[in-house]
């Protein structure tokens, strides 16, 4: 079953229709319908490449965070062997939110950890939807140091709406592992390479986007703050989510203007969702291009550079 | 900018600039309805006199309570790029910022300034509310690279006063990216083996409190200062419960272990001396030795001959 945002609808009338067709024929024998079936998704086709051509900021947020497409749990399973789940932060609790744990990427040994949102209720709700808290932040931390510690490459997934804001995770810092994180990430001398594979939330991405090489897929976000919440403070008004993401620049290809991003990832035509294992493929070879590029520079040279990196960010604006 | 080598000549500004006087000679404290007159209230370092409200006090206010004889020299902060995004809400980004800057006289949301406190040099970063909320951009980043290039320099602590409401969403993507930005700069101060003390004042909240301000050697808070990642009502929103008092102010985070001290901005000057001295291996500093408050007059010129 297709899951269709709301841009989507008129694609779903078409392609609704050519699937009753297909089934009224599949009760009936004599009935051939092939023609006009096939007709149908010509349309679809044609109208699916107009609808993503140039899709606005707010849809890219809408497709960023459809439900369907490839989560963290699914590249792991694809692109990864050996995955070793390695849980808890050693003080409170294991935050399902995060996973993570050892892994071979193409037979060499990384560190992997990403972001989970889940994929039905019961999983959406264990994984609190991808927004982690305090505990998710300090294992990623734990991991990134024993990374480190043993010389393996850092992957990280990022793909969430932002850090959980709820009661416990502030009295347990919030902000202090956030903060810890993004300064492990800048502190390990190991390569490491991010990619953001739908919602890059605010704070809750930084902890783990702050990379050597950042990739973005093509229709992933990666915002200060949601449009949404945008709006309703520089717009006084939640409904205005379209002008404050045009606004925000939050998309993969903007982002590859700033500097922010270096590299953006094809997604199949109609979005991530469509072709879940092209779509992890293309990322598989992502990776392995950014740990190409690389290389072994040794720990000083590497520190060095990403901080160089982050430091001139920005001094260009778009025109980087 | 080349983190050690490209610093602009600190320029005396001390007390040259001090903003004009309020025109509204009365204040009504918030908490507790008491008129105060400003002359009180600026020497109570913007503190209710009757119930210990702790009001905004701007940076330029407060270095000059800080710093001996209220003499400090302002370390330059390169300036971003306009509008990188070209940034439009109800309003254009450079209009707001203009305004911000009528309003408080002041190029943006954070001061850098060195000078000493009990004989103590320092350099110190002071960051604005009144100016868009103190929102963290680009230029606060430059402030806080800044800051942290110059105490490398000159081999002293930085101490920094945090205020803001979080990212400057104006700068979108970019005001995030202050986040790792001032983390690699408190990370020059901490290899240099420097102290960098974090003074969090209400409120700092967001991205800011996610970064800079969490990081500090020693984490000091100023009483009842709003201190959180993600703001109360939006905490509410999403449990849908009622938070209990005091939640996410200062003496509640030093009750859950996540500030060293909350300290009244009174104390807070003989604090900062001691800790620094202390971390900086220095004896302790001599009381009675540093020129009278009241006549800083003076003062400029004997310290501009020192200024290294
Ligand atoms: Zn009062």
């Amino acid at each position: 079953m297709t899951t269709y945002l709301d841009f989507e609808k008129p694609l779903a009338e078409i392609e609704g229709k050519a699937e009753e067709l297909r089934a009224l024929a599949r009760r009936n024998a004599e009935m051939d319908v092939e023609a006009e079936a096939a007709a149908l998704d010509r349309k679809a086709a044609d109208m699916l490449r107009d609808l993503y051509k140039d899709l606005s900021p707010w849809r890219k947020c809408q497709v960023a965070r459809h439900p369907d497409r490839p989560h963290c749990r699914d590249y792991i399973r694809a692109l990864f062997t050996e995955y070793t789940p390695l849980a808890g932060d050693r003080n409170f609790a294991d935050d399902h939110a995060v996973m993570g744990g050892l892994a071979r990427f193409r037979d060499k040994a990384v560190m992997v950890i990403g972001h989970e949102k889940g994929h039905d209720t019961k999983t959406r709700i264990e994984r609190n939807f991808g927004m982690a808290r305090p505990e998710g932040y300090r294992k990623a931390v734990r991991l990134m140091e024993m990374a480190d510690r043993f010389g393996l490459p850092v992957v990280t997934l990022v793909d969430t709406p932002g850090a959980y804001p709820g009661k416990g995770a502030e009295e347990r810092g919030q902000s202090e592992a956030i903060a810890r994180s993004t300064e492990a990430c800048l502190t390990i001398g190991v390569p490491l390479v991010s990619v953001i594979i739908g919602e890059g939330g605010s704070g809750g991405a930084v902890a783990f986007a702050t990379a050597d090489r950042l990739a973005m897929l093509e229709h992933s976000v990666y915002s200060v703050i949601s449009p949404e919440g945008c709006a309703s403070i520089l717009w006084k008004d939640a409904e205005k989510m379209r002008e404050a993401a045009e606004a925000l620049r939050l998309t993969a290809q903007d982002l590859l203007k700033l500097g922010v991003c270096d590299r953006v990832i094809p997604e199949p035509m109609g979005g991530a969702q469509r072709d879940p294992t092209a779509t992890v493929a293309a990322v598989g070879d992502a990776i392995a291009a950014m740990l190409g590029e690389i290389g072994t520079p040794g720990r000083a040279a590497l520190i060095k550079a990403r901080r160089r990196k982050y430091l001139d960010m920005g001094s260009k604006g778009l025109a980087a | 900018m080349n983190w050690i080598t490209n610093y602009v000549r600190p320029r005396i500004n001390s007390i040259f600039s001090r903003r004009e006087m309020p025109e509204n000679l009365w204040t009504k404290c918030d908490e507790c309805g008491t008129m105060l007159f400003h002359r009180e209230l600026s020497d109570a370092l913007n503190v209710c006199t009757g119930c210990g409200h702790h009001m905004g006090i701007t940076p330029r206010a407060r270095f000059e309570a800080l710093f001996d004889g209220g003499v400090f020299a302002e370390v330059s902060v390169p300036k971003p790029i306009d509008d990188p995004l070209k940034f439009r809400d109800q309003k254009k980004y450079p209009e707001r910022l203009r305004a911000a800057q009528k309003s408080t006289g002041e190029t943006e949301a954070m001061l850098v300034a060195e000078g000493e406190i009990g004989r103590t040099p320092i350099v110190a970063a002071a960051q604005d509310f009144s100016f868009m909320g103190g929102s963290m951009g680009m230029y606060v980043g430059n402030a806080i690279v800044a800051a942290c290039e110059r105490a490398v320099a000159l081999k002293r602590p930085l101490i920094l006063f945090s205020a803001a409401g979080g990212a400057r969403m104006q700068e979108g993507i970019l005001s995030l990216m202050q986040m790792p930005r001032s983390t690699v700069a408190v990370q020059m101060l901490k290899e240099a083996g420097l102290p960098y003390i974090v003074v969090l004042t209400h409120p700092t909240t967001g991205g800011v409190t996610a970064s800079y301000a969490m990081l500090g050697d020693i984490q000091i808070a100023e009483p009842n200062a709003l201190i959180c990642f993600a703001g109360p009502r939006v905490i509410e929103q999403t449990i849908r419960e009622k938070l209990p008092e005091g939640f996410q102010r200062a003496e509640y985070l030093l009750d859950h272990g996540m500030l060293d001290r909350v300290t009244p901005r009174a104390q807070l000057r003989d604090e900062l001396i001691a800790i620094t001295r202390m971390l900086m291996g220095l004896p302790p500093a001599v009381a009675g030795d540093l020129p009278a408050p009241d006549s800083p007059e003076k003062a400029p010129a004997e310290k501009a001959a020192v200024q290294p």
